[in-house]
C-alpha cells in the first residue's frame, strides 16, 4: 500500500556494490570501512538534507573517543565522520528516502526529482532509532504545542539555535534525559521537574546528579496523566503515591523509550524480532534475505554512537566477506531461543561459526525486561556454552562472550537463572 | 501572515454570511458561491476546521442505520451521492472498502436482522448477511470470537480534512471571502441587511447561516435573542495505529450500534493508518476535549479484542473531538427563527458524510434567485492519501521533510500560501499531515521550524536563546 508502484526491473537501473541506508555513525562507519577495504561503488542514502545522523543534533560532549581518539561535540564528530567517508570515496546522497526494500537488494527511492530505484549487491540498513511518542504512551489531556521528543528538542536548539519552551518538564530518566538536560542548559531552558514513572532513575547517576546540580527536582514513582493547555502547555497533572497534583510547565520533553526505526523492515519481506524491535540477524549482521545486513541502533534500542560506529566497522568486514563469496548461507545458522521472562531480547538471533576477519559477532547483546540478578547461561542441549553472572536493570548493556565454535544445527537456548 | 480584509468593509453587503468554517460551513460556502451568491465565511478560530470537524472517523456513510425518514438520513444520502459526483474534479480520494457490522454476543446477533431491515427501509438494499466463517474469510485477522454480521458495501473512507478544505477552497477561488479570528459577537437586521459585529470588524450580509457547530446555540442567542436547542457536547476519543496496522483490516469494522452512538469503529484511514474510536462521553465543556489515559487504554484493549494482531502494532496518535449533539437526535435545520436567518445545528459525526447534502438542503430553504456560476473553477486538492499520486513521487518536490508521512517541502510551502493559507500549526498539520506520523516530530521539527518561521500565529519556537 505504501509503495504500490513497484518499479520494473530495468537494465538501466542504477547499481552499486554496496548501498547503505542511513548516514549516521553506523552507516558511515560501514561505508568508509568498505571503501578502505577495497569495495567498488559504495553509495550511502540519507533522507535528511545533511549526513551525520543523530550526533548532528547533540551539541554536547562526549563523542569520538573510539573513532578519533579525542573528545568531540556531536556536530563536530558527525562532520568528521562525513569527511572521512567522502575522503574514502563513499558517495553520500542526501534527501533521498528509501520507500521500500525488495528481495535481492532492490530499493525503491523518493528523491526531490521524484521516484527512483537502485540495486545493491549488498545492502546495509542503518536507519537508527527514535523515541516513543507521547501518543504511544497514551498520555491524556490536551494536545498543545511544546510536547517534544528529545530528538526534536535537540534539532530545534542545536540546528536552529532557538527554544520551543522555557520551563518544561522532562519525562523519563534514561541516559537520553541527561542529554536533554545538557541541551536545556545550553539553550537557557530551566526544566521544572524530571518525571520518572519507575521507583528510581533508569540511567546511572549522571542524569540525576546533573538534574540536582541544575536545581531540577527528580520525581520518581510519578506518572504524567494529563498535559493541559490549548495552544501551549500550561499545566501538567501528575499522580504519585500521595495522589494527584498539578504543576505548571510550558512544555514536556518526552524522552527515551527508544525503538528501532524499522518501518521499512516491517513493510518488507525481512524477518523482525518483536523483542528488540529490529531485524533478525545472524552473527554477521545478515538478515533473513542474505543480501541485506544491518548495523547500529536499528538492531536494538539503544546504544552509544561509538558502539554503533564499531558495529558498522564490523558489518563492513562481513559484507566484504559476503561479496567475496566467503560467508556460509544463513540457513546454516542456529536459532537462539530465549524463554526467560526477564530477558527482553538477545541478539544475534541466529548463531553460527565465523572465520576470523569476517566480521562475526563475538558477544551476545542482551537486555532485561525488568531488574534482575542471576546467572545468564547459553546452552546447547545439556551442554553449557557460555555463562556469566549479572545483576542489572532494563536499558543497560549486557554482553555474553560467545564460544569460538558454534557449528551445529540445533537450537541454542539463553536462560537467566534468577537468584 | 496571510492578509484578510479588516475594518472599513462594513459597507460591502454580502449575499450570505456563513458563521463557522467546519465541514458544514465549508460545504455551505461552496454551495452558495457556485449558486452565484457573494459569500463571506466567518470563523472564530485562527484556522478553519478547528472545532467539531477537527476529529471524526472519516467514514462516508450510506445511512443504513440512520433513523428512517429523518432529515439526517436524507442529507447523508444526498451528501454521499454528491461527494462521489464531485470528488474527482477536486482530487479527493475515496476508498470503497465497505463495512462489516459485527455482532460479538448472541444478544447483538439477534438485532442484526432488525438493523438490516432498517437498512432496507432506508433504501440501502445491498446488505449481505454473513456467518462467522464468511466473516473470518473476508477478514482473516478478525478475532474468532465474532458471532455473525452483515456487509454494507457502500460504506467508504474519505479524507475528512481535504474534503472540507476542498469545499472551502472552491468557494474562495470562485469569489467567496474567508475571515478568520472573526467570532460573531452580535448583530441586528435592518432594511433586509444583517450587520454582524465580529472580532474582525462589522460584516454585512442579507442572509446569515449559523453553522457554528459546538457554539450553534450561542450564535442563535446572539443574533435572534434565543436559542431553540442546547448543545450538549459529546466527546469522542480515538487511537490511531501506525501504517503497518492498516493491513490488518480491509473493511470498516462496525459494532452493533446503540441508541446513543454508532459505537467503537475499527477502520483504516485515507492516510493509510488504522483508527479505533470514538468513545461517546457527555460533557459540559465546549472548548476542551481531554484525552484520558484509562479510556485510551480501554480503546486499545477493545481494538485488540477485535483484531488480536494489533497487540504488536504501535500507536502513533491519540486525539479527542467533540460532537455538537443536542437534546434531539436529528439535525436541527430551521429557516423560520428570524428573517434572513437559517440555523444549521446539531450536526454530529455524520456531518462529514452529509455536508454537501445539508448545503443543498439549505440552498433550497434559502431560495436565493442568483444565477449559478456558468463555469466555476475546480481547484485540485493536494493528495494526502496514498490512493492518489502523492507529491513525493513527483519531480521538483523539494525533498521529503516529514519522513513518517512523506510530506514534501513543496507541499508545506503550498499550504502556507494562497487564499486558504494555514493559520496555525494545527491547520498546517490538517493540510499536509506534517508531524502526524509515528515519530511525532522527532526527525523533522528543526526543518519545519525553519520553513514556518514567521508564518503561523502560534510559532513553534519561543523567544531567543539566552546566549544569542
Amino acid at each position: 500500500m505504501i509503495d504500490t508502484l513497484t518499479p520494473s526491473i530495468d537494465p538501466t537501473m542504477e547499481t552499486a556494490d554496496v548501498v547503505v541506508v542511513g548516514a549516521g555513525p553506523a552507516g558511515l562507519a560501514a561505508a568508509t570501512a568498505l571503501r578502505q577495504g577495497g569495495a567498488g561503488r559504495v553509495v550511502v542514502l540519507e533522507r535528511e538534507g545533511e549526513a551525520g545522523g543523530i550526533p548532528r543534533h547533540c551539541g554536547h560532549y562526549p563523542f569520538g573517543m573510539r573513532e578519533f581518539h579525542r573528545l568531540l561535540r556531536g556536530p563536530d564528530y558527525a562532520a568528521r565522520l562525513v569527511r572521512r567517508a567522502e575522503a574514502a570515496g563513499v558517495e553520500i546522497r542526501r534527501r533521498v528516502t528509501v520507500t521500500a526494500l525488495h528481495p535481492g537488494g532492490r530499493l525503491s527511492l523518493a528523491t526531490p526529482d521524484g521516484r527512483g530505484a537502485i540495486i545493491g549487491r549488498a545492502v546495509v540498513l542503518a536507519t537508527g532509532v527514535r523515541e516513543t511518542s507521547r501518543a504511544a504512551r497514551l498520555i491524556g489531556g490536551e494536545k498543545p504545542g511544546g510536547v517534544l521528543p528529545t530528538g526534536a528538542l535537540q534539532g530545534l536548539v542545536y540546528l536552529e539555535g532557538r527554544a520551543p519552551f522555557r520551563r518544561p518538564a522532562i519525562l523519563g530518566s534514561e541516559l537520553v534525559a541527561f542529554s536533554a538536560l545538557l541541551t536545556c542548559r545550553h539553550a537557557g531552558i530551566k526544566p521544572v521537574a524530571m518525571i520518572e514513572p519507575g521507583p528510581r532513575p533508569v540511567a546511572l547517576a549522571p542524569a540525576v546528579l546533573l538534574a540536582r546540580a541544575m536545581g531540577v527536582p527528580f520525581l520518581a514513582g510519578t506518572r504524567l496523566d494529563q498535559i493541559l493547555g490549548r495552544d501551549r502547555v500550561e499545566r501538567l497533572v501528575l499522580t504519585d503515591a500521595a495522589g494527584r497534583r498539578e504543576i505548571e510547565a510550558d512544555g514536556v520533553i518526552v524522552s527515551g523509550g527508544f525503538r528501532p526505526e524499522a518501518t521499512l523492515l516491517k513493510e518488507s519481506h525481512l524477518a523482525l524480532d518483536p523483542g528488540s524491535g529490529g531485524p533478525v540477524i545472524d552473527v554477521f549482521g545478515r538478515l533473513s534475505d542474505p543480501v541485506y545486513f544491518a548495523a547500529g541502533n536499528l538492531l536494538r534500542p539503544v546504544e552509544t554512537a561509538g558502539w554503533c560506529w564499531a558495529e558498522g566497522v564490523r558489518v563492513a568486514a562481513a559484507v566484504a566477506a559476503a561479496l567475496a563469496g566467503r560467508l556460509s548461507q544463513p540457513a546454516a545458522g542456529r536459532r537462539l531461543v530465549t524463554e526467560s521472562p526477564a530477558i527482553r531480547f538477545a541478539l544475534p538471533q541466529r548463531l553460527g561459526p565465523a572465520a576470523p576477519g569476517d566480521g562475526g559477532a563475538r558477544h551476545l547483546q542482551v537486555r532485561l525486561a525488568r531488574p534482575a540478578s542471576g546467572r545468564l547461561v547459553l546452552t546447547d542441549g545439556d551442554k553449557v556454552l557460555a555463562s556469566r553472572r549479572l545483576r542489572s536493570r532494563p536499558e543497560r548493556r549486557i554482553l555474553l562472550r560467545l564460544p569460538a565454535d558454534l557449528a551445529g544445527g540445533s537450537d541454542l537456548r539463553l536462560t537467566l537463572l534468577e537468584d | 501572515m496571510h492578509q484578510e480584509p479588516g475594518r472599513g468593509e462594513a459597507d460591502v453587503v454580502h449575499d450570505v454570511a456563513v458563521v463557522g468554517a467546519g465541514v458544514v460551513g465549508c460545504a455551505l460556502a461552496r454551495q452558495f458561491t457556485l449558486d452565484g451568491a457573494s459569500v463571506v465565511v466567518l470563523e472564530k478560530a485562527a484556522d478553519v476546521l478547528d472545532g467539531a470537524s477537527k476529529a471524526n472517523s472519516a467514514i462516508l456513510h450510506t445511512g443504513f442505520d440512520a433513523p428512517t425518514g429523518s432529515l439526517e438520513l436524507a442529507c447523508i444520502q444526498e451528501g454521499h451521492r454528491l461527494y462521489l459526483e464531485i470528488r474527482e474534479s477536486l482530487n479527493l480520494p475515496v476508498i470503497r472498502c465497505g463495512a462489516l457490522v459485527l455482532a460479538w454476543t448472541d444478544a447483538e446477533a439477534e438485532t442484526l436482522p432488525i438493523l438490516m431491515a432498517q437498512g432496507a427501509a432506508n433504501g440501502v438494499d445491498d446488505l449481505e448477511p454473513l456467518d462467522r466463517a464468511r466473516l473470518l474469510a473476508l477478514e482473516p485477522n478478525l478475532s474468532p470470537a465474532v458471532r455473525a454480521g452483515f456487509r454494507v458495501p457502500g460504506e467508504a473512507l474519505i479524507d475528512p480534512w481535504s474534503a472540507a478544505h476542498g469545499y472551502l477552497l472552491q468557494a474562495l477561488v470562485n469569489g467567496a471571502r474567508l475571515k478568520r479570528n472573526a467570532e460573531v459577537l452580535g448583530g441586528r437586521r435592518q432594511d433586509g441587511v444583517w450587520r454582524l459585529e465580529t472580532r474582525a470588524g462589522v460584516v454585512s450580509a442579507r442572509l446569515v447561516i449559523n453553522a457554528a457547530g459546538l457554539h450553534g446555540d450561542t450564535v442563535d442567542r446572539r443574533l435572534t435573542g434565543e436559542s431553540w436547542f442546547t448543545i450538549r457536547p459529546r466527546k469522542g476519543q480515538f487511537v490511531v495505529y501506525d501504517k503497518t496496522a492498516a493491513a490488518l483490516a480491509d473493511h470498516i469494522l462496525l459494532p452493533v450500534p446503540t441508541k446513543v452512538t454508532k459505537g467503537i469503529v475499527v477502520c483504516r484511514t485515507a492516510y493509510g493508518n488504522l483508527l479505533v474510536g470514538p468513545t461517546a462521553e457527555e460533557q459540559e465543556d465546549r472548548d476542551h476535549a481531554l484525552l484520558d489515559r484509562d479510556t485510551l487504554q480501554a480503546l486499545v484493549s477493545r481494538a485488540e479484542a477485535i483484531l488480536p494482531a494489533l497487540a504488536h502494532e504501535e500507536v502513533t496518535a491519540v486525539y479527542a473531538g467533540l460532537r455538537p449533539a443536542t437534546e434531539e437526535k436529528d439535525y436541527r435545520i430551521r429557516a423560520d427563527l428570524a428573517p434572513g436567518y437559517i440555523c444549521v445545528g446539531g450536526i454530529r459525526s455524520t456531518g462529514l458524510s452529509a455536508a454537501l447534502g445539508i448545503a443543498a438542503q439549505v440552498a433550497g430553504l434559502a431560495g436565493l434567485s442568483s444565477a449559478p456560476l456558468a463555469d466555476p473553477v475546480w481547484p485540485r486538492m493536494p493528495a494526502l492519501s496514498d490512493e492518489n499520486a502523492r507529491d513525493w513521487g513527483q519531480p521538483g518536490n523539494g525533498g521529503i521533510v516529514c519522513h513518517c508521512e512523506r510530506v514534501t517541502r513543496r507541499e508545506i510551502e503550498a499550504a502556507l500560501e494562497g487564499p486558504m493559507a494555514a493559520g496555525s500549526m494545527g491547520g498546517l498539520k490538517r493540510r499536509t499531515r506534517v508531524t502526524m506520523g509515528r515519530c511525532q516530530g522527532f526527525y523533522c521539527s528543526a526543518d519545519l521550524a525553519r520553513i514556518t518561521a514567521g508564518r503561523l500565529t502560534e510559532p513553534m519556537l519561543v523567544g531567543d536563546r539566552r546566549d544569542d
